[in-house]
């Protein structure tokens, strides 16, 4: 007994000890009676062991220290207070912490099924766009017209498809 | 449309009747989705918010299925109202809390509701009475993809659909059914249940979702995972878990009514009784109640034609709606009173139970 287990969330001994098989793999973890009852563990209308282990799994530090999002400035040290991220960009800036929580939390690391189509077509003649227009500006600006114009009637073919108005 | 005329108007839950379904009184799905480039709703601010809302709620409006719809901002509604539309599982009790910039747009038959700014941007969901999957699935696809036409969702090709939180990644779908599961609960089979549910990767909690208590032996069972599997096979795997489920509470009923059917009746022959005689009832003793009376009526003790009543009825008990029903707010005693005055009237005409009717052997 030298060494007794200790609560996943707080540092008194463990005495609920949990285990669950999901897609064959075992998740454990360890609570005090305290933490337990606080978590609904002991509800017989059941939990979810994923909640449990994501909290589990923010409680050790970043080896990397303080990691930010540079779109929306949360930090991990929101993320440990709140469990939800600031915005979709976090799951770039987070990668890191997120990466060794996803194996376990789900059935597996990479998205299968519904793709938003319309939306994603969109967003990448969108982008096209933006691209285009910005080598429109450098050929003008540089007199190299030729080419100016290729972009223009490129751009003007991609309005067409987004629906929007060509420009003259 | 305002909430009273919701609530006066027939509606999914309460009137299509789940009458044909002993045991799964309704389907549910709901999609979480978030605006790309746009903080999640517990990180945004107030401004933030409100755009969104108004984004969100003009793209709603221009679907089908929510022209007419009740549009409602969480700062309009009063306790009451909030309390019945969690009742009526159109909200959750997470909005029911939030602050500014939330709101809520609900179809005009109830099948459709769409909470904005909750944890996600949009918490879309389409309820079913009854076993319905593919149905309920068809429905909010459909809304989703219609969706897309005016808004960016957030989204990556390795994680999928982008949530607040990670546990709802990928199709950031979760599905779930409400069942009735009274046999198990008398045969003390439901932890044994649960827990072959849990390793299965599903989830059971009870009546009202995270936390609350399974009153009235209904429990919702959902998937627990929403990464790394498309949402027809999630569908496919709940599916066959709400099968054996609906066969185990079943074979119990069956295996009751075969070695232990003077307790059985005794326990429906006394909630009779109760329903029909008692002056002080409690919504969760109401509930325990109704759901023996439910099972009676499955049994073939009761005549069928008041199983839709019932059903009506597990909602009606709720705090909310007898509220509103008696025009007033009322503490919890008075409460018990008015639940007992309306559900003697409603059992005055009720046919007793006929005890000798199981022989047929329904279900």
């Amino acid at each position: 007994m030298s060494n007794p287990l200790k609560c996943d969330f707080c540092a008194k001994g463990a005495t609920v000890h949990l285990t669950q098989i999901v897609n064959n793999k075992v998740h454990k973890v360890d609570l005090c009676e305290d933490c337990a009852r606080a978590k609904g563990v002991t509800d017989p209308g059941g939990f979810s062991l994923a909640d449990l282990l994501l909290k589990a799994s923010l409680a050790p530090a970043s080896p990397t220290g303080i990691v930010r999002c540079e779109q929306c400035g949360f930090t991990q040290a929101d993320f440990k207070k709140q469990g939800r991220f600031g915005c979709p960009a976090c799951y770039d800036a987070f990668r890191g912490v997120l990466d060794p929580m996803l194996d376990g939390m789900h059935k597996g690391t990479v998205h299968i099924g519904k793709v938003p189509r319309t939306s994603l077509a969109r967003k990448s003649l969108h982008d096209r766009l933006s691209q285009l227009e910005s080598e429109l500006t450098d050929a003008i600006k540089s007199e190299r017209y030729e080419e100016a114009a290729r972009y223009r009637d490129e751009i003007n073919q991609v309005r067409q498809n987004t629906g929007s108005k060509p420009t003259a | 449309m305002t909430i009273a005329s919701l609530i006066a108007t027939p509606c999914e839950l309460t009137d299509v009747g789940a009458s044909k379904s002993a045991v799964v009184l309704m389907t549910r799905i709901r999609l979480a989705r978030n605006l790309a480039g746009s903080p999640f709703p517990g990180w945004a601010s107030t401004s933030q918010r409100a755009k969104i809302l108004d984004l969100c709620r003009e793209a709603l409006m221009a679907t089908s299925p929510m022209k007419r719809s009740l549009v409602a901002s969480v700062g309009e509604l009063s306790s009451l109202e909030k309390q019945i539309l969690v009742e009526r599982h159109l909200i959750s009790r997470e909005l029911m809390g939030s602050v500014q910039g939330s709101g809520v747009v609900i179809s005009r038959d109830q099948a459709v509701s769409v909470m904005v700014n909750e944890e996600d941007h949009l918490r879309i969901q389409v309820l079913r009475a009854g076993f319905h999957l593919k149905k309920a699935w068809k429905a909010i696809d459909d809304l989703d993809t219609a969706l897309e036409e005016k808004l960016d969702f957030a989204f990556s090709p390795t994680l999928g659909y982008l949530t607040a939180c990670p546990t709802n990644l990928g199709t950031a779908m979760r599905a779930s059914a409400m069942m009735h599961l009274p046999a198990l609960v008398i045969a003390g089979q439901m932890d044994k249940v649960v827990r072959a549910v849990n390793q299965l990767g599903m989830v059971v909690r009870g009546l009202f979702g995270e936390g609350s208590d399974a009153s009235g032996s209904i429990f919702q069972i959902s998937n627990q995972t929403t990464l790394g599997e498309s949402e027809g096979d999630i569908l496919k795997r709940l599916g066959s878990v709400l099968h054996s489920i609906v066969e185990h509470e079943l074979n119990a009923r069956g295996k009751l009514l075969e070695t232990d059917s003077g307790k059985l009746f005794d326990k429906i022959g006394r909630a009779y009784g109760i329903l029909r005689n008692s002056h002080l009832l409690s919504s969760g003793e109401a509930m325990n109640l109704l759901s023996l009376i439910r099972l009676g009526v499955d049994i073939g003790v009761l005549p069928d034609a008041q199983r839709p009543v019932i059903d009506r009825l597990f909602i009606e008990a709720q705090p909310g709606h007898l509220q509103h029903a008696q025009k007033g707010e009322f503490d919890p005693g008075q409460r018990d009173l008015l639940r007992a005055v309306r559900l003697r009237s409603e059992f005055a005409n009720f046919a007793a139970p006929d005890f000798t009717a199981t022989q047929n052997g329904r279900n």
